[in-house]
Formats: C-alpha cells, structure tokens, sequence
C-alpha cells in the first residue's frame, strides 16, 4: 500500500533537506521524496494533500513518563502514546520511575507488550540505573538491552554514589547503553520547590540554588570524561550547565544533553500566582538562564528538545505550591511551543528547530528513527507552523491537563501524524484532506 | 469608601492608601476596646472561622477576640487533628467549611501560598494569618500601628528588622508594608538567612548589627526558630546572641527614642536581651494590644463596613 503526502513543505533535518515537495511511503517505510506534482497518484495509492503544511519525520522525544505500570490514574500506556500522536510524536523514550520500577525484565517486557497492544507510537522503555532506583546496586542492564532497552536512569533520583555512578557509566558503556542522570544534589536541593532567585524569595518558596544542578552535572561530566563513557543530561536549565556542557564537548567528553520546551517559554516571574502548574523539577529559570538555554541549542551544546511530559491528576495539583507534585504534561504543547519560542521568534529556523526533535534525539538514542530517508519507517508529522492556536489544556488527549499553558495563544498546529505509514491522529478540520484516489 | 476586595492576602497587594484606611479605622476600635463594654454590634449574625493549620496561641486569641469584639460568631477549627490526618486535601477542608455558610476564614497555614489558593478556590472572604515564610499581613499591620501611634508617621523613619529574615513572614510583611508608606528598611541578619535579593524590594541589606542599628528610629527583632538551631544557618544560639542579639549596649546605636519591637514570643537573652525586652524603648506589650483593634478595623472593612455611613459605635 502506498500513500502520497503532496503540495508539503518537505523537511527532513537529517538529510538538510527542506523544500516543497511530495513524500511518497510504501507498506509502512519511506519511499522517497519527489518535486510536487512529479509523479501522479495510482489508483489505491491513499493521498493526503498537504497543502500549505510541513511535513516531517514524527518527533521523537526521549524523555517522557507514560505512568504505567502503577499510576494509570495519571496516564497509561495507550493515553500517553495518544497524547504524543496528538502533539505529533511517533517515537517516545518512557522513564523508569513507575511502580514497580523498570528495573526487571518483566517489566519492560509489560511495557513493551502493552505498547503494542494498546499504544499508537513507538516506546523504548527506558530502564533503571540501579535495582529499585535505590542508587545502591546496579540493575542487571545486560538482560534489559537485549529485551530491547537503549538507555538506563533512576529518573528523579540521582546516583548519588561517585562510585557506583563511574561504575554504571563504564558497565552500561560495555553494552552500549546510555546513561541518563537526573542531576540533583539533594543536600543542596533539599526541599526547595523553585528556583533560588528573588521571587522564589519573595514568595516565600524554599529555592533550589544553581548549584544543587550543577554540581552533579560536573561530577558527571568528569565520570564521563575519564571513563570515556557516553553521558546523557536531561532536563537542563541553567546557564552553568549549558557553559559546563560546552567545555566538556570541546574537550571531546561523549556528552548529549537536552532542555524542555518550558524552559524555553516560562521564567520564575511565572510564580507569581503559585499556581502549581509551574512546579516542574529542575525549576523553572530566570530569564539570564533561558537565553542561556537558547544560545546552547543554537550552537548545538544542547542536542535534543524534550518534554519531560510528567501527568498528574487534579488530585496533586490542587494543592499548596510546596506540596504539589512537580511536573507539565508537555506532549501536546511541545511543537507549538518551539515553534513560537524559537521559530517565530527568528532564533532558529524550522529545520534546525526540528533537528532538535528528531534526529539529534534519534541518534542519542541510536534508534533508527526521526529521518525521513528512503526506507526508513515511515513515522510523519503534518503541521501548519504559522496556524494560531489557543491552548485548551482541558481537551488534552492525556489523562491528565497539568499545563501552565493552558489559554496560551501559541504557533502551530498538528494537522496528522503517521506511524509505520498508518494515520494515528488527525485533526478533525483536516480529515477531508485526507483521502483514497 | 471601604476596602473593596474579598481577601487580605498580603500586604504587597494594598496600596498605602489602604494600608492607611485600615490603620486610621483601627484607631476607632483601639477606642472601643478601651471603653468597659468592648462590643459593638458589627458583625452581628455573622461567623467567622478560626482554620489554622500550625499551631499558634496568640494570633488565634487575638483573631477570636477581635471577632467576638464585632458580636461575629467564632469556631476555632484545628485542622491538624482533623481532616488532614484522613487524606482530605486543603481544598476538600475548606470547600467543607464553606459548605456551612461561613462569611470569613482566617487561615494560617505552613505552605506559602496556601491562603491565597483558598481564597481564589471559595466565596468566603479569607485573611492570612500566615502563609509558610510569605507574608502575615495583620501583623505587619499591627506593627505599623503601633510605631504610627508612638510617632505619628511612618515617613521617613528608619526601621530596621533582625534575625532570620529567609524563613519570617513577619519581615515580608512589614518590608511591604513600611516601604509603601514611605519608611526606609533596613534588613540584618546572618548571610545565611538574609536573602540578598530584596534589595529588590526597596530595602537595604546588612550582616552587621551595629551598622544595621545605627541610629534607627525602630528596631523590630524577630523571633529565632529553634528548629534552625542545628548548626547549618549559624553556628549556636550563644554564637548568635554574640553577634546578633539586641542589648542594652547595642541600643545606644540607635535613636535615643527607639522602639523595641518583637512578634513574639521571645527568646530572651538570644535575639533580645532580658534588660531590652521589658525597657522603657519596648513596646511589645503594645504590639499585642494593638493587634486586636487592627484586626477589628480588617473584619470589619472587610465585610463592607466603611462602606456607607454607619456608626462603629
């Protein structure tokens, strides 16, 4: 079965390729992409006319919790990879921090199993670091690779040990996993809640200083150094870890790092209201630390945007600021907040924007995904980027509508998105486009 | 005119407009409650509940009397022993509360923001009797009441605040509030509980008592939480009272007519010394005083009154 996506904007950062054109997919992989209009559709071939809209490879986020086994309340296997499918992601990268942990082969064999079942994108679980997230004995990673794990971390929790940490790095680098450490020094970080500057201050909000992060990403960063040992640093929101990052790469350390989109869109005024929607873990920076954050994706010190799509009930979040549970249901605003942060901004273009969404994330992962080269699975976004939209957090496709985005007026709109070639979601005013020869 | 807002949060969210109505209506009432029959019929059919969620003896007696003062009805409610216990949500307590047509809640809470999370989630009219380390606006209040009757104004007097400012919601409050009325602020305290930053608040920072003293027309000590005491802020209660503490020596920095000011309760020889405390510059006893008149004007403002013609008496 073929299906062309004509009249597209065709991007695909892997290849640099970004022109109008058609994107012709065959029994589930990329064709090719052709001039618009180079070739007719065939009689069965299904046609989506893109018209006015970029098409892509599907985003691929790697940080993303899917909640299950243990919090289906928040989110399940089937809610979350529809929530990504809405937000245009076809591949994401779940954290270990479920209950029970993925730390066995059963669980991720659950999970993978769920997610075929009941999913509509790609998941690549992520595994634990150390049995239990307990940071005390290292998880038994070789059994997990093979079941398919690509990457480890105790999400959440920091391998506190020096020790066990450097052991991980060179036991997980033996197999060719990627180790993701959530960077926190609790003793600095402690019970803090926002960001230590002035309105965290003024609010009366315990503060998580810079150096709780950055501490641990130093630590790490040596490890990796010495070790010669792939690193990964998630959430990053400082201007210290973007510098520190920066040295480390041109010193050759193998170290990837990515930033969320709420980095990119909120700063610590936002607290203001204590509305527990801005209670995400790393806290949410000042406006020195964002441009930070911007200048270290543009010139590549930060490889990969991702969400950390965290959902939590009402339950949690209708709670005093301290004691609600941090975290941003993320999957359905990522792309628009890029889009309107960066892109229309002018601080990147779509291309490069987009690179940071597939295949950087793609290749940090080493999954054969976020490329739209002949052969590859045909994983696609449709989107219209100049399309405004209002953010309405309360018809999320995700369980839950944790969101300090909510009423946004944002850029971009997700008109489809396509996994092994066949439509996951559509928006409702595209569906005529989307038709049978 | 009255106060028009349902809530008193904060004293960052008045204006010094309304800093002042409150404090010109709270002279009224320090009248009634110096007359035999402290009652005047105000709040008549009215209930206010009494909703603290960490313990406090005073500011809940001098909530409750102010409110029986007006002829409100009073429940105290002890949320601890309570809801809190069974896994109710702070939200689940109120919306509970409110349920039983209640007119004010008087809230002190451990989290910062928490009142003002009620206040936004019910149609009751909601005071702050202490938020976390936010804000505890009556007695910022009161405070500024009693230096204004010992002073006249606050304009251009100096005051400065001692002790842990980080963690004192009494600071916040009386920054907020004297900067707005025209008083210069100073802070002290040791760096680890000085936040720097509120420079930004019009206010200016110090690490050394004696300059921070220095000819101050008020000096207001804050108590020193004992649970700081672990050695991780300051070395020892005696280390602090070394460097720290208020005593008689120290006062001849400041103004000869200072006043000594305290919240409450103190620590007598660590953040004040005994010889201070009971001085003739203190006027902590009044402070107390004061608080009940400044939270009868706020009920009352608060409920409408002010609003029209009519007599407090």
């Amino acid at each position: 079965m073929r299906t062309l996506i004509k009249n597209a904007r065709v991007i695909d950062p892997a290849s640099g390729h970004d022109a109008p054109g058609d994107l012709w997919l065959e029994d589930g992989k990329v064709l090719e992409i052709t001039p618009a209009g180079a070739r007719a559709a065939q009689k069965n071939d299904a046609v989506i006319d893109a018209a006015g809209a970029v098409v892509a490879p599907g985003l691929v986020d790697l940080h993303v919790h899917l909640r299950e086994p243990g919090e289906e309340y928040k989110e399940t296997i089937a809610s979350g990879t529809r929530a990504a499918a809405a937000g245009g992601v076809t591949s994401v990268a779940c954290m270990p921090n479920t209950h029970p942990p993925i730390d066995n082969l059963a669980t991720v064999e659950m999970v993978l199993s769920k997610a075929k079942q009941q999913g509509v994108v790609n998941v690549y679980p992520i595994a634990c670091i150390t049995k239990g997230r307990k940071g005390e004995e290292l998880a038994e990673m070789g059994e997990l690779q093979a079941a398919g794990v690509k990457a480890v971390s105790d999400d959440g929790e920091p391998v506190a040990s020096p020790m066990l940490m450097r052991s991980a790095l060179q036991y997980a680098g033996m197999l060719d996993l990627l180790v993701i450490n959530h960077a926190e020094e609790k003793s600095l970080t402690g019970n803090g809640v926002a960001h230590a500057g002035f309105m965290a201050a003024k609010l009366g909000l315990s503060g998580v200083p810079r150096s709780g992060l950055e501490i641990m990403i130093a630590r790490d960063l040596l490890l990796a150094e010495e070790t010669g040992c792939r690193l990964h640093i998630p959430h990053v929101s400082t201007a210290g870890a973007v510098r520190m990052i920066r040295e480390a790469k041109a010193r050759g350390v193998k170290v990837t790092a990515e930033t969320a989109p709420h980095y990119l869109a909120l700063t610590d005024e936002c607290l203001a209201t204590y509305d527990t929607n801005v209670r995400v873990n790393p806290p949410v920076p000042e406006a020195s630390d964002q441009a930070a954050l911007i200048a270290g994706l543009q010139d590549g010190t930060l490889d990969a945007i991702a969400t950390d799509h965290a959902p939590h009930s009402r339950r949690e979040k209708e709670m005093e600021f301290a004691l609600a549970a941090p975290g941003i249901s993320g999957l359905e605003t990522s792309l628009s907040l890029v889009l309107t942060t960066l892109v229309a901004t002018g601080k990147m273009s779509l291309l490069e924007a987009l690179r940071r969404m597939t295949a950087n994330p793609a290749a940090i992962l080493k999954i054969p995904k976020g490329t739209l080269a002949p052969g590859a699975d045909a994983d696609v976004v449709i989107f219209n980027p100049e399309a405004e939209r209002v953010i309405q957090a309360k018809e999320f496709v995700s369980q839950s509508n944790n969101t300090p985005f909510d009423q946004w007026q944002v850029k971009g709109r997700v008109l489809a998105t396509l996994v092994a070639g066949q439509v996951v979601f559509f928006d409702p005013a595209f569906e005529g486009k989307i038709r049978k020869v | 005119m009255g106060l028009q807002r349902k809530d008193l949060l904060s004293l960052e969210e008045l204006s010094a407009e309304e800093i002042l109505l409150i404090l010109d209506t709270a002279l009224s009432f320090k009248e009634v409650v110096q007359r035999p029959i402290k009652k005047v019929p105000a709040l008549r059919g009215k209930t206010v509940v009494n909703l603290f969620f960490e313990n406090s003896t005073r500011t809940r007696t001098s909530f409750e009397l102010a409110a029986k003062r007006l002829s409100a009805d009073v429940v105290n409610f002890t949320a601890s022993a309570s809801s809190l216990a069974k896994g109710e949500t702070l939200l689940d307590t109120v919306r509970n509360i409110e349920a039983m047509n209640v007119h004010t809640i008087i809230m002190r809470h451990s989290c910062s923001g928490s009142v003002r999370l009620v206040a936004e989630s019910i149609k009751a009219s909601v005071v702050n009797a202490g938020d976390g380390t936010h804000e505890h606006p009556t007695q910022g209040l009161l405070d500024m009441f009693t230096i204004r009757e010992c002073k006249g104004s606050l304009a251009g007097l100096t005051v400065t605040l001692v002790g842990d400012i980080t963690h004192s919601r009494v600071a916040r409050s009386n920054i907020h509030g004297l900067v707005k009325l025209g008083a210069k602020v100073r802070i002290v305290g040791p760096a680890t509980l000085v936040p720097r930053s509120f420079t930004r608040l019009g206010v200016e920072v110090h690490t050394n008592l004696e300059e921070a003293i220095q000819d101050a027309d008020v000096i207001n000590i804050l108590r020193i939480q004992l649970e700081r005491q672990d050695g991780k802020y300051f070395p020892s209660s005696r280390e602090y009272a070394n460097l720290y503490g208020v005593n008689a020596r120290r006062l001849k920095l400041a103004k000869p007519d200072v006043l000594i000011m305290h919240p409450g309760p103190m620590n007598r020889g660590i953040e004040i010394s005994p010889r201070v405390a009971d001085g003739p510059h203190s006027v902590i006893l009044n402070q107390v005083t004061n608080g009940v008149a400044v939270r009868m004007a706020l009920l009352y403002l608060l409920s409408g009154g002010g609003n029209g013609d009519e007599n407090i008496n």
